[in-house]
């Protein structure tokens, strides 16, 4: 089976690090598929990194640059990000940008739990990817990589659209290296994965205290 | 002058032992006892009606105080005036937001950040940070180890408590009911596209009016007031422009101003020329967007691309400069980073002719528009007492009638010397909020054309010690930021860090006046005066 992770809007050589993603292929071979399954994958995977969507979720800075690659001058929709959700329901992809707070925490968190699988997560600039400036203060997540699983880093205070960009196009070829069909490249056992997917924040005890008495 | 005079006695006469510090900008510290009635007489007799900034304060030894800034909006005379309790495990001061309306926010946060109890406010939760956070971090014995990440979710109180003063002069502890069992509440936010970032509304409806509106603030603070103590003074810089990032010129523009008010350095007429300029292309920059995202909140998408495409000529001119195009970083303690771009003043002017045109073209497609004007004249009224009472200073105050620009009130840099108009509408609804600011893109042309012309030769940085330290005093400077006055509060022991840092911010007073403005109206209207107020949430919760 031959995949690759070449994408039509910017040359295979001009990414920084293919080395990665090379990575990402040969595990992929080396774990062997059925050629019809495959092919399906390599269409299945085509049209998904087309059309990635992602939540409008901004906490501060960076979400203004979000806002100027929707608009005409940058204009995302170019590789098929328009279609910003704002329900996690209906959307690919998590663009964190900006602080997450400690009072914030749990609240992406269930965002990120909200969103239907197979899902992304891309933490866009300093704050997001270990606290930035604020790495001291008493109220901020050095790094959302801490509560949730990140895909992709966007470095910047905040970000050039360009530098976004790059980055959701390294999303896109992260997911044309993945497997869609027979289970995800999670890297955890399925049933780990079922564990982890029925685990919620909402801890046991709460239940303990909600009362049904009142219920018709 | 005579007025303060005036003041001091009278002052004076209320409680002898009230002691005037020269040290700074000066301000009178009133005993605990005597503060409810002085306060009172400030408000009701010498007319101090807006009160700019109420800042918390951990004096040590001396206890835990607040240090209020007024002003008298008819007069222009300004006051400073704090208290202290001494008891640092109960400290409780007499509450004033039935005074000022905006003190209610502010309590709130000194209660939250300081743990001060306000005798008599009605709703003393805290405003930031979790319900269940321990301690109060900007005291100066909070320890960090306190409060580890808790990724539980949040439960939300369901009662607000209250201090009261019993007739043998200790207080009890009430508790009253936010929400009524019969209301039927709904939730917006945090995550919620309307609210421009992550603010939280708990509002009660009835059928589809709205009878009340709660608001949760605290979903991106930061801390940024307790960074700033620990670092230094050209450190603090860094801090302010991710406040606002839609007014970061003119934040930085005010600590800059605060610090060099305080080392008594004053800047060349250069510097004050390029941060006006800077100050106005920032302004015209947020509010294209501001307009922009208000459009788009309401369905009109074709102005949001509009607004991008002229924000980005805006953000381009200020990239050559300063290296930024968001946050830019620029000014610095007796100048700027950098001096201006070759080609600045020919930008600029082409922006300019450039731009006079265009602002038709968003009054022929939104300004015009049936729907637009449907929605936003007659919604979401604000009197002009109660944008005072609440400080709503920026486009809201001027919106209902109310003169609050800090470029006529109290000039700066090169404000004084050119010739602008304040846009002041008078009927405080969703539709003047906006024409505001359409009008204050056009008044921050006519500046820019002013001066782009006559930039005089100098320098762009003065010569300053590589080590800054500050005398003793405290001192506050504010500048017309986007969305209002944006202060900035120093108390400076003598050292190389600022004892307490507090930024005015621009926008808590205008979610603390939501309540007010949005009762009674229909629940989509909501989106359309959250459009117009145009908070930036970071700045809010700093």
């Amino acid at each position: 089976m031959k995949r690759n992770v070449n994408i039509k809007s910017m040359k295979y050589e001009d990414f920084n690090d293919n080395e990665y993603i090379e990575n990402m292929l040969r595990e992929l071979r080396e774990n062997g598929t059925n050629v019809i399954v495959g092919c399906l994958d390599e269409v299945i995977e085509w049209g998904r990194s087309n059309s990635l969507w992602p939540l409008t979720f901004a906490t501060s800075c960076c979400g203004i640059e979000f806002m100027a690659i929707g608009a005409a001058r940058y204009d995302f929709a170019r590789f098929g990000f328009e279609v910003a959700r704002s329900s996690p329901r209906q959307a690919d992809f998590i663009m964190v940008a900006g602080t997450i707070t400690h009072k914030m925490a749990p609240v992406l968190k269930r965002l990120y739990d909200q969103m239907a699988d197979p899902k992304y997560v891309v933490a866009t600039g300093g704050c997001a990817i270990s606290g930035g400036p604020f790495k001291k203060s008493y109220h901020v997540v050095d790094g959302v990589d801490k509560i949730i699983p990140v895909d992709v880093y966007i470095p910047g205070c905040p970000p050039r659209p360009e530098a976004m960009l790059y980055g959701l196009m390294q999303l896109q070829r992260k997911v044309k290296a993945e497997r869609f069909l027979g289970g995800l490249n999670k890297g955890i056992s399925e049933k780990e994965y079922e564990r982890q997917m029925r685990a919620d924040t909402n801890t046991a005890e709460d239940y303990k205290e909600y009362d049904e008495s009142g219920l018709a | 002058m005579d007025n303060k005079i005036d003041i001091k006695a009278r002052i004076a006469a209320i409680d002898p032992a009230a002691v005037w510090s020269d040290a700074g900008d000066g301000m009178f510290r009133i005993p605990v006892s005597s503060f409810r009635e002085t306060a009172e007489m400030l408000r009701k007799e010498a007319g101090f009606d807006f009160l700019r900034s109420l800042t918390g304060m951990d004096w040590g030894e001396e206890g835990l105080g607040c240090v209020y800034h007024l002003e008298n909006t008819s007069t222009g005379g300004t006051i400073t005036v704090s208290t202290a309790d001494k008891d640092r495990e109960n400290a409780a001061l007499p509450s004033v937001q039935d005074l000022w309306k905006g003190a209610n926010f502010n309590e709130r946060e000194a209660y939250d950040f300081f743990g001060i109890k306000f005798i008599g406010h009605p709703d003393l939760r805290r405003l930031f940070l979790r319900d269940d956070w321990k301690g109060h971090p900007l005291r100066k014995d909070y320890d960090m180890a306190l409060n580890p990440l808790n990724m539980k979710n949040e439960v939300s109180d369901d009662d607000a408590p209250s201090y009261e003063m019993t007739p043998d002069g200790s207080y009890i502890l009430k508790r009253h009911p936010l929400f009524e069992e019969e209301e039927y509440v709904i939730n917006i936010g945090p995550q919620h596209p309307a609210t421009h970032g992550v603010l939280r509304f708990q509002v009660s409806l009835e059928g589809e009016t709205i009878k009340k509106i709660d608001a949760h603030c605290g979903y991106i603070h930061r801390g940024i007031e307790k960074l700033c103590e620990s670092s230094t003074y050209p450190q603090t810089l860094g801090f302010t422009d991710r406040l606002d990032y839609l007014g970061a010129m003119q934040n930085r523009h005010a600590l800059c101003m605060c610090i060099e008010k305080a080392m008594g350095l004053e800047v060349s007429e250069r510097i004050q020329y390029i941060r006006t300029i800077m100050d106005e292309l920032q302004r015209i920059d947020s509010h294209l967007l501001f307009t922009s995202c208000l459009a788009q909140d309401m369905g009109a998408l074709e102005v949001f691309f509009l607004g991008f495409r002229d924000r980005e000529k805006v953000l381009d001119i200020l990239e050559e400069t300063t290296g930024g195009r968001l946050i830019q970083t620029y000014n610095t303690i007796g100048g700027v980073q950098a001096d201006i771009h070759p080609d600045f003043v020919r930008k600029v002017k082409e922006f300019i002719s450039y731009m006079r045109p265009k602002l038709k073209e968003y009054h022929e497609i939104f300004t015009g528009n049936v729907i637009a004007r449907e929605r936003l004249i007659g919604t979401g009224k604000l009197s002009r007492e109660d944008a005072i009472s609440f400080g709503a200073t920026g486009g809201t105050g001027r919106a209902s009638g109310w003169a609050c620009d800090v470029r006529k009130r109290h000039p700066y840099a090169m404000y004084g010397k050119v010739d602008f108009e304040e846009i002041v509408l008078g009927n405080g609804d969703c539709f003047d909020r906006y024409m505001v600011r359409m009008k204050e893109i056009e008044q921050s042309m006519n500046i820019i054309a002013q001066l782009i012309d006559n930039i005089p030769e100098g320098e762009y940085q003065m010569k300053v010690k590589p080590l800054i330290k500050l005398p003793e005093g405290s001192w506050y400077s504010a500048v017309e930021g986007s969305r209002g006055e944006f202060g900035v509060f120093i108390e400076s022991r003598g050292d190389r860090y600022p004892y307490r840092v507090k930024f005015r911010s621009t926008g808590l007073p205008l979610v603390s006046c939501v309540d007010t403005i949005a009762r009674n109206v229909k629940i989509a209207d909501l989106i359309a005066i959250g459009g117009t107020l145009d908070y930036v949430i970071p700045d809010i919760d700093r």
